[in-house]
C-alpha cells in the first residue's frame, strides 16, 4: 500500500510537494444567523490542509465549530469568506444514524446501492469488508440488535464504502464507554491500515487524537480559530502510556487551554520526540 | 441513564397459557361485571326493554338472527375495509405531496381540516345524486371521515426523520428521491399505520353514518341500515345485537391492522440500541 507507507513514513506529510493536498482551507470564516437575528460566528479565518492519506485530527472545546468545519469540507455548507478545496468527502456523523429497517450489511452498503447497484450486488460489495473488519456473523442483524461499538463499526464501513477519498469523522466514539472506545480506536487504526484514506477526525479527546493522528490541529473556543498545530511523529501502534504519547497529549492540552482562554494565537509546529 | 437490574419483571417471565390468561382475564372480568350490572338494572324495571334491552334478550336476538346479521355484516364490512384502504392510500398520497411542497401544504391543510367539520347529511344527497344507491357513495363518506388521521400522522412521520440523516444520505450521494425512498418512506410507514388504526375506530361509525345517510336498494343493506330500521320498528334487542356485531368487527379489524403493522414494520417494535 504505497500511499499509506508514504503518509506514515514521510517526515513531514505537508512537505510532500509532488502530491497535491487533499484538503486546503485558506482563511475560512463561517457564521450562522440565529433565530433572534444575531449572527454566531462558528469559524474565523481558519486555514488548514491535509495531505493525501494523512490522518488529521481536529481538537477543540465543545462548540468550537468542529462540526461546521466537517460540513464545509463535505460540501454541505459553503464558507462565508475564504477558499476551500477538497477531494470528494463523506461524513460520518456523531450518531451512527443507521436505518433501523435495514440490516447491518445493507446499512453498510447504502452508498453502493445509491450509486445504482442492486440490493444483492451492493450486499456482496460490503460482505468482504464485514468479515475482514471483525463484523462477520452480524451481516443480517438489525441495528437495534447491535451494541454501540458494533453500530459505530457498521457506520464506519458505510462511510468507507462510499468510495470517496476523504472521510470526515465527527467524534465517532464520543458516545461510547471508555473500554469500547479504546477498542474502537485500535480497530479504526487497523481498518485504516487496510483501507488507507485521507481522514479528518474531529474529537474533543486529545488522547484519541494523539493515538490516531499524523497531525493535530487545535481550535479555540467559538469562534473557532486555529491556535496550534502538532505533528505526531510516533511509531504505530501507539500505546497511551508511552512517553511520546503522554508528552504530546500534554502539549495539546496546553494549547487547548490557551485557546479556551482566548489567549494563544501562535501557531506552534511541534514534533514528538 | 438509569441502570436496571437484570431480572425481568414478572409479567415478562410468564410463558404460555398463564400469560395468555393474564392478558384475557382482566377485560373479560370487566365485561362480565358490566353485563351483570346492566342485567340487574333492566330486571329491576328501571328502563323499558324498548329503551334498553337486557343482555340476555340481546344474546337471544343475536342467536336467533345470526344469519340475518351475518348477511348484513357483509356489505358493511366491505365498506369499512375498502373505505379504510382508500383512506390510507389517499391520506398517504396527500401527506407525501404536502411533505414535498410547502405551497400544497398551505393549500391542502385548511381544506382537509375543514372537511372534517362538514356534516355528512349536508353532502349526502349530492353523493346519491352523483353516484346512486351503490357502494361507492358510502365509500366516499368513509374516506372523507377516515383520511384525515392518516394524513396527519403520516405528515408527522415524514417530518420526524432526523435532518442529520438526510445530510448523511446526501454526502453518500443520494438524490432527493433516493433519500425519500430509503429514509423518509419507511419512517412514515408505522406512522401511517397508526393513523389507519385511528381511522378504523372512526371508520365503523363512518359506515353507519354512510348507510344512514344514503339509501340502498340491496336486499341486505348493511348493519347501519338495519339498526335504524329496527329502532324505528321497536325491535330494540336486534338493533343492540347488530351493534354487538359491529363492536366485535371493529376489534377484529383493529387487531388485524396491528398484525399488519408488526409484519410491515417489524423494526418499530424492536428495542433501540442507541443508549447501549
Amino acid at each position: 500500500m504505497p500511499s499509506q507507507l508514504q503518509s506514515r513514513l514521510a517526515p513531514h506529510p505537508h512537505e510532500a510537494v509532488l502530491d497535491p493536498p487533499a484538503i486546503v482551507l485558506e482563511g475560512v470564516t463561517r457564521a450562522y444567523r440565529e433565530r433572534g437575528g444575531g449572527a454566531v460566528r462558528a469559524l474565523q479565518e481558519v486555514s488548514l490542509h491535509a495531505a493525501n492519506g494523512e490522518l488529521l485530527a481536529v481538537v477543540g472545546p465543545s462548540g468550537c465549530g468542529k462540526t461546521t468545519l466537517l460540513e464545509l469540507i463535505c460540501g454541505l455548507q459553503a464558507p462565508d469568506s475564504g477558499t476551500l478545496s477538497s477531494a470528494a468527502a463523506v461524513l460520518m456523523p456523531q450518531r451512527d444514524l443507521l436505518l433501523p429497517w435495514l440490516s447491518a450489511v445493507e446499512n453498510a452498503a447504502l452508498a453502493p446501492r445509491i450509486s445504482g447497484l442492486t440490493r444483492g450486488q451492493a450486499r456482496r460489495h460490503a460482505e468482504g469488508l464485514f468479515a475482514e473488519l471483525g463484523l462477520h456473523g452480524f451481516e443480517d442483524s438489525r441495528p437495534g440488535e447491535l451494541s454501540g461499538g458494533m453500530r459505530q463499526r457498521v457506520a464506519f464501513l458505510r462511510t468507507l464504502l462510499s468510495g470517496k477519498p476523504v472521510l470526515c469523522l465527527d467524534e465517532p466514539f464520543g458516545a461510547l464507554d471508555a473500554i469500547t472506545r479504546a477498542e474502537m480506536q485500535a480497530w479504526l487504526a487497523q481498518a485504516l491500515a487496510r483501507e488507507p484514506r485521507t481522514v479528518v477526525l474531529v474529537t474533543h479527546d486529545v488522547e484519541e487524537a494523539v493515538l490516531l493522528a499524523d497531525r493535530l490541529v487545535v481550535l479555540s473556543a467559538r469562534p473557532g480559530r486555529v491556535v496550534g498545530e502538532l505533528d505526531v511523529r510516533l511509531p504505530r501502534p501507539r500505546v497511551r502510556t508511552d512517553a511520546g504519547v503522554v508528552g504530546l497529549r500534554e502539549r495539546a492540552l496546553a494549547l487547548l487551554h490557551d485557546g479556551a482562554r482566548g489567549a494563544g494565537t501562535g501557531v506552534g509546529a511541534g514534533a514528538g520526540e | 441513564m438509569s441502570r436496571r437490574l437484570p431480572a425481568s419483571p414478572p409479567a415478562q417471565r410468564r410463558r404460555g397459557l398463564p400469560r395468555r390468561l393474564a392478558a384475557v382475564l382482566p377485560p373479560a372480568l370487566l365485561v362480565l361485571a358490566l353485563l351483570g350490572i346492566w342485567e340487574l338494572y333492566v330486571d329491576a324495571g328501571s328502563a323499558s326493554s324498548f329503551v334498553l334491552p337486557a343482555p340476555h334478550s340481546i344474546a337471544s336476538a343475536l342467536w336467533n338472527n345470526a344469519g340475518f346479521l351475518a348477511a348484513n355484516l357483509a356489505p358493511t364490512a366491505e365498506e369499512v375495509v375498502l373505505g379504510i384502504a382508500l383512506a390510507l392510500a389517499l391520506g398517504f398520497a396527500l401527506a407525501v405531496a404536502v411533505h414535498f411542497s410547502p405551497v400544497l401544504r398551505r393549500a391542502v391543510y385548511p381544506l382537509a381540516i375543514g372537511s372534517q367539520a362538514v356534516p355528512i347529511a349536508v353532502i349526502a344527497p349530492l353523493l346519491v345524486f352523483w353516484w346512486g344507491f351503490g357502494v361507492f357513495p358510502k365509500l366516499v363518506v368513509i374516506v372523507l371521515i377516515c383520511f384525515f388521521p392518516v394524513l396527519v400522522t403520516t405528515v408527522d412521520g415524514l417530518a420526524a426523520v432526523d435532518p442529520d440523516q438526510l445530510k448523511l444520505l446526501r454526502t453518500l450521494g443520494a438524490s432527493r428521491w433516493q433519500a425519500f425512498r430509503l429514509a423518509e418512506l419507511p419512517a412514515a410507514l408505522p406512522a401511517a399505520l397508526s393513523g389507519a388504526r385511528i381511522a378504523l375506530a372512526v371508520g365503523v361509525i363512518g359506515a353507519y353514518i354512510a348507510e344512514s345517510q344514503t339509501a340502498t336498494t340491496a336486499v341486505h343493506a348493511g348493519l347501519g341500515h338495519e339498526i335504524n330500521a329496527d329502532l324505528t320498528a321497536l325491535q330494540t334487542p336486534r338493533a343492540y345485537a347488530a351493534a354487538v356485531v359491529l363492536f366485535a368487527f371493529a376489534i377484529v379489524c383493529f387487531n388485524a391492522l396491528a398484525l399488519a403493522e408488526h409484519r410491515l414494520a417489524p423494526w418499530a417494535r424492536q428495542p433501540r440500541g442507541d443508549t447501549r
